[in-house]
């Protein structure tokens, strides 16, 4: 009975609808179920949002919620996966004070080992972006923080999934009936 | 689905007609069929209102006391007819006072269109007068539900919201249109909602699925139904009842579930659950193979669910795939429309009886009546019971009526006792347990089917729930039967506080008005009933008489029901007393 709890990745593909959202959250509330990130957006298919949510839960508990997706009028189809079975990115940015890019030289190192794009300098601050992992980011958050960041912000995950999600056959299925 | 609504009306023109959405919404009403809706009229729907009294010879509103009251008679209309029942409310406090019949249809599964009016457009959001988020409140207990604020988008909603109300596992939809939607010009040209691209109302049965389902049924020695409202929602009852025949199968159903099948069917062993029947809830923990169809395993049927039926394979036939291992595993799920699946099944079994199987119920049956039912039915102590009562409306309606109850005791009572020759007679409230339930929805009940004899079986707790709807009785003249069985408690709390909270009444005993005043206040005719001799005639009285009738029958103060699976039990600890 003891399911290991573990991070699911859940994709919802949806009507582009106002109150989705209220819908989608409400069934995580009721089960007292922590997000650990959520982000939406344009799906591959034009007017189909998606949904990529992750939560740290059982399978069984991913496998009822989906089922509680799926009832929803608007969801078209949504799916659980986990880890192994996604490829997954997060992304983060950073503002920091010009001057300490002359004044701390190892900063420009930092950036340069990690991969880290410089969006815009100015004179009073430049902004920082990477994507990764979640450890990616975090360790390039605790290099910079010894010098002071003006803000931080993370992305939630984004994901594909590595097997097919056949949204486009239901929806042309749908079509043709 | 709106915007094709829209570019169709524009191209053709001939078709469509230059109306105001206010009558686009009683058109759209009246294009679905419906005849009768339940509402409130307010500020914020008072368009609609005045369209509603200009087709007043085509669509009959009825005014209920209370937005709760119109809430729960679209339930009881749709519950006995089949049909979608529709409410409508002014926003604010109207669309509020929905709340708990929409969240009873959604747990109920039950085909509701509410239409509450909203502010203008404009206003949305700035705390405007009788402002309230109506579709964010209603959102967790809503099968659906959208804003309208244009007035085009009218008809196109209401199609889809019909279409989603009842197909598939039906439900509440609620539709909250705003002032300027009302008053603005659309091209109204109606065309119903014949599917919607994300939803997928009945998915296909999977014969494979039957016929696993068939092989285990064919294998089983001690099988046992236990049926639910997916099969009057589905309209399977026939299907079910040549399955039960043709395999021998013993018979339970849930609270929802009753009625679908005769009292009288000799395969029909009773009602499952908390108050359930002893035999079905024993033999639960003893059958092989459990069948479920169209039920949803809620915890007041299976008890303590980690000892609830380990020892039996379960196959689950039901149309809502998140219902599949929500709470018990399944071995075999035929998910699909129950009629459908129940019809492939139905070759695949093999002829059986099970005679020796049918014979441990026939054997729980007799002990539960001399220590339970000989008592409720045929009392020799001086105070009335409920079942007596019971009893007696049996005698007088043959079993052919309607029956409507509340919550509690009186509820389980009835349930237990009352006899159902005809489906769709057991109008209840199950999932959600809302008192109040049953004045309005006994309305509403009589109306969906005006040829039909329905008596409201109340407790005087919920009675006073919604007891405003008297009003509603005598201005519509609706010949409804009321019974309240007064027993001066809210009878269930009381059992608890009795059985669990060493008799500690806190705020259970009612000192109660004279309810049959109140009754001819309301100029409803009605008698009381104290003593066991004056039931029978009174009883015959109240059936036989062509109006509404109020009866109050004064039953044993402290009276308990049983048998009892308490809270967290097992159903194989169902209590006799």
């Amino acid at each position: 009975m003891n399911e290991e709890i573990k991070l699911y990745t859940i994709s919802i593909y949806t009507e582009n609808n106002i109150g989705l959202l209220n819908r989608v959250s409400a069934i995580f509330q009721r089960r007292h179920i922590n997000i650990e990130s959520l982000t939406t957006s344009q799906s591959e298919i034009d007017g189909v949002n998606r949904f990529v949510i992750v939560v740290n839960i059982t399978e069984s508990q991913a496998k009822r919620i989906v089922g509680q997706f799926e009832k929803q009028i608007e969801v078209i189809r949504a799916y659980y996966h986990t880890e192994e079975e996604t490829i997954f990115t997060e992304s983060c940015m950073f503002k920091i004070k010009s001057a300490l890019l002359f004044e701390e030289p190892q900063i420009q190192n930092i950036i340069k080992d990690s991969n880290t794009r410089i969006v815009t300098v100015n004179k009073e601050f430049f902004v920082l972006e990477k994507s990764g992992r979640r450890n990616e980011i975090e360790s390039l958050r605790r290099d910079l923080n010894v010098y002071g960041i003006m803000q931080f912000v993370r992305s939630g995950r984004i994901a594909v999934t590595k097997d097919e999600m056949k949204i486009t056959e239901m929806l042309q299925a749908f079509n043709n009936q | 689905m709106d915007t094709e609504t829209e570019n169709k009306t524009q191209g053709v023109a001939s078709k469509t007609m230059r109306i105001k959405g206010c009558e686009a919404v009683v058109r759209s009403l009246i294009a679905e069929g419906v005849d009768i809706l339940y509402g409130y009229p307010g500020g914020a729907i008072m368009p609609v209102y005045d369209e509603l009294y200009k087709f007043q010879n085509e669509i009959h509103h009825v005014l209920t006391r209370h937005e709760q009251g119109a809430a729960h008679a679209a339930q009881g209309y749709a519950r006995i007819s089949g049909k979608v029942g529709v409410a409508m409310a002014t926003s604010g406090p109207g669309a509020t006072n929905l709340i708990t019949g929409i969240a009873d249809a959604q747990i109920d599964s039950t085909p509701v269109v509410c239409i509450t009016g909203q502010v203008f457009s404009h206003l949305l959001g700035s705390d405007a007068f009788q402002e309230t988020d109506i579709v964010g409140i209603s959102t967790p207990v809503t099968k659906w539900n959208c804003q309208v604020t244009k007035a085009s988008e009218i008809p196109g909603v209401i199609a889809k919201a019909f279409y989603i109300a009842k197909s598939g596992r039906p439900g509440p939809v609620l539709i909250d249109i705003t002032k300027d939607a009302q008053q603005g010009e659309l091209d109204y040209e109606y065309e119903p909602c014949k599917g919607v691209r994300s939803y997928v109302p009945i998915p296909k049965t999977n014969p494979d699925a039957v016929k696993a389902a068939a092989d285990l049924i064919n294998a089983a020695k001690k099988p046992m139904i236990v049926w639910g409202q997916g099969v009057i929602l589905g309209k399977a009852e026939e299907e079910l009842k040549a399955v039960i025949e043709k395999a021998g199968i013993p018979s339970a159903w849930t609270i929802l579930g009753a009625s679908a099948i005769p009292t009288s069917h000799p395969l029909n062993i009773g009602m499952v659950g908390m108050h359930g029947n002893y035999a079905p809830n024993k033999l639960t923990n003893e059958c092989d193979v459990l069948i479920a169809i169209g039920m949803r395993f809620d915890d007041r049927v299976t008890g303590k669910l980690d000892v609830y039926a380990k020892q039996a394979k379960v196959i689950h036939f039901d149309i809502d795939p998140a219902e599949i291992d929500k709470n018990v595993k399944t071995d075999v799920a035929v998910i699909g429309d129950s009629k459908d699946s129940l019809a492939q099944l139905l070759p695949l079994l093999n002829v059986n009886t099970h005679e020796s199987w049918l014979q441990e119920f026939k054997d729980l049956y007799a002990i539960e009546f001399e220590k339970v039912i000989k008592h409720d039915l045929t009392p020799t102590k001086e105070g009335l019971t409920m079942g007596e009562v019971l009893k007696q409306i049996n005698i007088e309606t043959k079993g052919n009526a309607a029956i409507v109850s509340d919550v509690g005791q009186h509820q389980m009572i009835t349930c237990r006792y009352a006899d159902f020759n005809i489906t769709k007679s057991n109008i209840t409230s199950g999932g959600l347990g809302t008192m109040g339930f049953a004045l309005p929805a006994a309305i509403g009940a009589k109306m969906g089917a005006p040829d039909r004899e329905v008596v409201a079986i109340i407790g005087d707790g919920g009675y006073q729930m919604n007891i405003q709807e008297l009003g509603t009785i005598f201005q519509q003249k609706v010949p409804v039967k009321i019974v309240v069985l007064n027993n001066e408690f809210l009878g269930m709390v009381r059992q608890w506080q009795q059985l669990f909270f060493d008799k500690r009444y806190a705020s259970t005993e009612m000192t109660n008005p004279d309810f049959v005043t109140i009754a001819k206040g309301y100029y409803i005719q009605g008698k009381r009933v104290t003593k066991r001799e004056e039931l029978a005639d009174a009883v015959k009285e109240m059936i036989a008489s062509e109006e509404s009738y109020f009866l109050e029958v004064c039953v044993e103060k402290e009276d308990n029901v049983f048998p009892m699976v308490p809270t967290g039990a097992s159903v194989s600890d169902v209590r006799l007393s």
